[in-house]
C-alpha cells in the first residue's frame, strides 16, 4: 500500500474518532460512539501494517502480549475499581509514547533540533504520565496511603527537578550523540511523575486522573510530532483537550484552582482551629425507626459518595429504590460532580446496579427543589453535602458548590462512625436538627431497611 | 512534513476537542475518560512503523515493539472496558440502552 493510501485511511480514522467522541456525548448513542471510535483505530492499525519493511515477529509479539493483558484486565475489573483501572491504562499509554520517542531517536542518524525537542517532550510527558499514573493507581486501590504526602520545601524540590530536566534537554539537544543526558532526563521525568502525585490526597483524585488523561493524549501528540505522523497529533490533541476540560470541570466543582489542588496537600491541615459553630448533639437512629419514616415518605433523594463504592452498596440501594417506588414514593439520585474518585464514578456504579440514568440528577437540577423532598439518604458522602461550604466562612471548603441535602425535611446519614471525611473537615450537617445518623456499614444498614419493607 | 503544518493541525484539533467534549453530560464522564484513553493509544500506529526488519538497528525495533505492547494494552483494554460500562447505561421504562 502506498503512503498516500495509508494517509487517506488516517484521515478516515480521524473522522471516525471525531464522530465517535460526538456520539459519546449522549447516553443513548454513547455505546455506538465507542464502537465507531474503535473502528477508526482498527483501520488505522491495519493500514499501518501495510507499510514496507515491518518486522512482523516483533509486532505480533507486542500485539499478543498487550492484547491479552488488556482484554483480561478489561473483563475482570470490578466497576468499583474503575478509577484505578483508568489510571493504570493511562500510565501504559504514557509509557508507550516514551518508547516511541526513544525508538524514533535511535532510527534517526542526523536529527534536527525540532525533532529532538519533540522526542524529548514525548519522553518527558510520557514518563511522568507513567509514574504519576502508577502512583495514582496505588493510592486509589489503597495499596499505599491515600493521604497527601507533604514535606517542607516540596515545591522547591519539584521545581529543582523540573529545572534539571530542562538543563538535560538543552545539553542533549546541543550534543545528541551523548545519550547520557537523555537517560538522565528519562530518570528525572519518571521521578517527577511520582513527586507530582505524592502531595495530592484521595479526595482530589478526580482532578489528577483527568489531568493524567490529558497528559497521555499530549504525550501521544508529542510522539506524533517526533515521527511526523498527523494522526497521532490529531487523536492525541483530542484526548489532551478532553482531559483538560474534565480537569477544569472538577476544579470548578471544588471551587479551587488547579494549582491549589496540585500543590496545597489539601486535607493535611486540621481545620479544627476554626470556630466550631454548631457542635450540637448527634442523633442516632435504628434501621427500624428509619423504615417508618421512609414508609411515610412520598419523595426520597439519595446522595451517594465514595463510601457507597467502598461498601459495594449500589445493588442494595437499587433494591431499596424499587421498594420505595412500589410504596408510591418518587426516588431520585443527586450526583455531585466530584463524588467518588473519578469524574462520573457514581453514575457508573449505579448503572451497574441497573438504575436508569434519567433518575440521576446533577447538583444544579436538584438543589432548587431540595426542600420538597421528605427524606434525603446520604450514603458514604461527606464533603459534597457539607453545609459548612455555604455557612462557615473559616471552613477550608467554604464556597465549594455542594448538594444542599440539609434542606430536605429529614436527612439520613449512613456512616461507619463519627470520623470526619476524607478531607478531614468537620461537617455541621451531622448535628442539624433534622439529621438522623444510621451508623454501621452502608450495605448492612441498607439491607436492614430492605428487610424491614418485606 | 512542514513543521508549521503540523502545529496548525495540532492547534485546530485542540479547539475541536474542546468543542466536542464540552457538551458531554457528567453522567458519561467516566466512559468518556476511558474511551478517550483508548484513543490516546493511537501511539500504537506510530509504534508499529518503528518496528522494522534489519539487523543494523535492532535496539530501535525492540524499543518500538515494547511501545506496541504497551499501546495495545491501552487500546484493547480501553475500548473493551468502555463498552462494558456503556452496556450498563439504561433508560427508564425498560429501554435497551438505544
Amino acid at each position: 500500500m502506498s503512503t498516500e493510501i495509508i494517509d487517506l485511511v488516517y484521515i478516515a480514522a480521524a473522522i471516525l474518532f471525531i464522530v465517535g467522541l460526538k456520539f459519546l456525548g449522549s447516553p443513548a448513542t454513547a455505546r455506538k460512539g465507542n464502537v465507531i471510535s474503535s473502528i477508526g483505530m482498527a483501520i488505522a492499525v491495519i493500514a499501518t501494517l501495510f507499510s514496507k519493511g515491518l518486522n512482523f515477529e516483533l509486532i505480533i509479539g507486542g500485539f499478543v502480549i498487550g492484547g491479552l493483558i488488556g482484554a483480561v484486565v478489561a473483563r475482570k475489573v470490578e466497576m468499583t475499581s474503575m478509577p484505578e483501572m483508568v489510571a493504570l491504562f493511562n500510565g501504559f499509554g504514557g509509557l508507550a509514547s516514551l518508547f516511541v520517542g526513544w525508538s524514533a531517536l535511535k532510527w534517526t542518524a542526523s536529527p534536527e533540533v525540532f525533532f529532538l525537542v519533540t522526542v524529548f517532550l514525548s519522553i518527558l510527558i510520557g514518563g511522568l504520565t507513567f509514574t504519576g499514573s502508577l502512583l495514582a493507581y496505588g493510592k486509589l486501590s489503597e495499596r499505599i496511603s491515600g493521604r497527601p504526602f507533604v514535606y517542607a520545601g516540596q515545591r522547591i524540590v519539584n521545581s529543582g527537578i523540573l529545572l534539571a530536566v530542562v538543563i538535560c534537554a538543552v545539553l542533549f539537544i546541543q550534543n545528541p550523540a551523548d545519550q547520557n543526558w537523555l537517560y538522565l532526563a528519562v530518570g528525572l521525568s519518571l521521578l517527577l511523575g511520582i513527586m507530582f502525585v505524592l502531595p495530592i490526597g484521595g479526595a482530589d483524585m478526580p482532578v489528577v486522573i483527568s489531568l493524567l488523561n490529558s497528559f497521555s493524549g499530549i504525550a501521544a501528540a508529542a510522539a506524533g510530532f517526533a515521527i511526523g505522523n498527523i494522526l497521532l497529533i490529531v487523536a492525541g490533541s483530542l484526548v489532551g483537550a478532553s482531559g483538560i476540560i474534565l480537569t477544569s470541570i472538577m476544579c470548578k466543582a471544588m471551587n479551587r484552582s488547579l494549582s491549589n489542588v496540585l500543590f496545597s496537600g489539601f486535607g493535611t491541615v486540621s481545620s479544627s482551629s476554626g470556630p466550631v459553630i454548631e457542635q450540637g448533639e448527634v442523633k442516632p437512629m435504628s434501621a427500624e425507626d428509619a423504615y417508618y419514616v421512609l414508609e411515610a415518605a412520598s419523595s426520597v433523594v439519595v446522595v451517594p459518595g465514595y463510601g457507597m463504592a467502598v461498601a459495594q452498596a449500589q445493588h442494595v440501594v437499587k433494591e431499596l429504590q424499587e421498594l420505595l417506588e412500589h410504596n408510591g414514593a418518587e426516588v431520585v439520585y443527586a450526583i455531585h460532580p466530584v463524588a467518588g474518585r473519578m469524574p462520573g464514578h457514581m453514575n457508573v456504579l449505579l448503572a451497574e446496579a441497573d438504575v436508569p440514568y434519567d433518575l440521576l440528577l446533577e447538583m444544579d437540577q436538584i438543589n432548587p427543589r431540595m426542600e420538597t423532598f421528605d427524606v434525603a439518604i446520604i450514603i458514604g458522602a461527606n464533603d459534597v453535602v457539607n453545609p459548612a461550604a455555604r455557612e462557615v466562612e473559616s471552613s477550608p471548603i467554604y464556597g465549594m458548590p455542594v448538594i444542599n441535602a440539609d434542606q430536605a425535611q429529614t436527612v439520613f446519614v449512613l456512616k461507619r462512625s463519627m470520623a470526619s471525611g476524607f478531607a478531614g473537615i468537620d461537617n455541621p450537617l451531622f448535628f442539624k436538627e433534622n439529621t438522623r445518623m444510621l451508623f454501621g456499614d452502608a450495605k448492612e444498614t441498607l439491607g436492614n431497611l430492605v428487610k424491614a419493607f418485606d | 512534513m512542514d513543521i508549521i503544518n503540523l502545529v496548525f493541525v495540532f492547534v485546530l484539533a485542540i479547539f475541536l476537542g474542546v468543542e466536542l467534549i464540552n457538551k458531554v453530560p457528567s453522567t458519561l464522564h467516566t466512559p468518556l475518560m476511558s474511551g478517550s484513553n483508548a484513543i490516546s493509544g493511537i501511539t500504537l500506529v506510530g509504534a508499529l512503523a518503528l518496528v522494522q526488519i534489519g539487523d543494523e538497528n535492532q535496539m530501535a525495533s525492540i524499543l518500538g515493539a515494547v511501545a506496541v505492547g504497551f499501546a495495545t494494552i491501552n487500546v484493547i483494554g480501553g475500548y473493551m472496558v468502555t463498552d462494558r460500562m456503556l452496556a450498563m447505561f439504561k433508560k427508564k421504562e425498560g429501554g435497551d440502552g438505544k
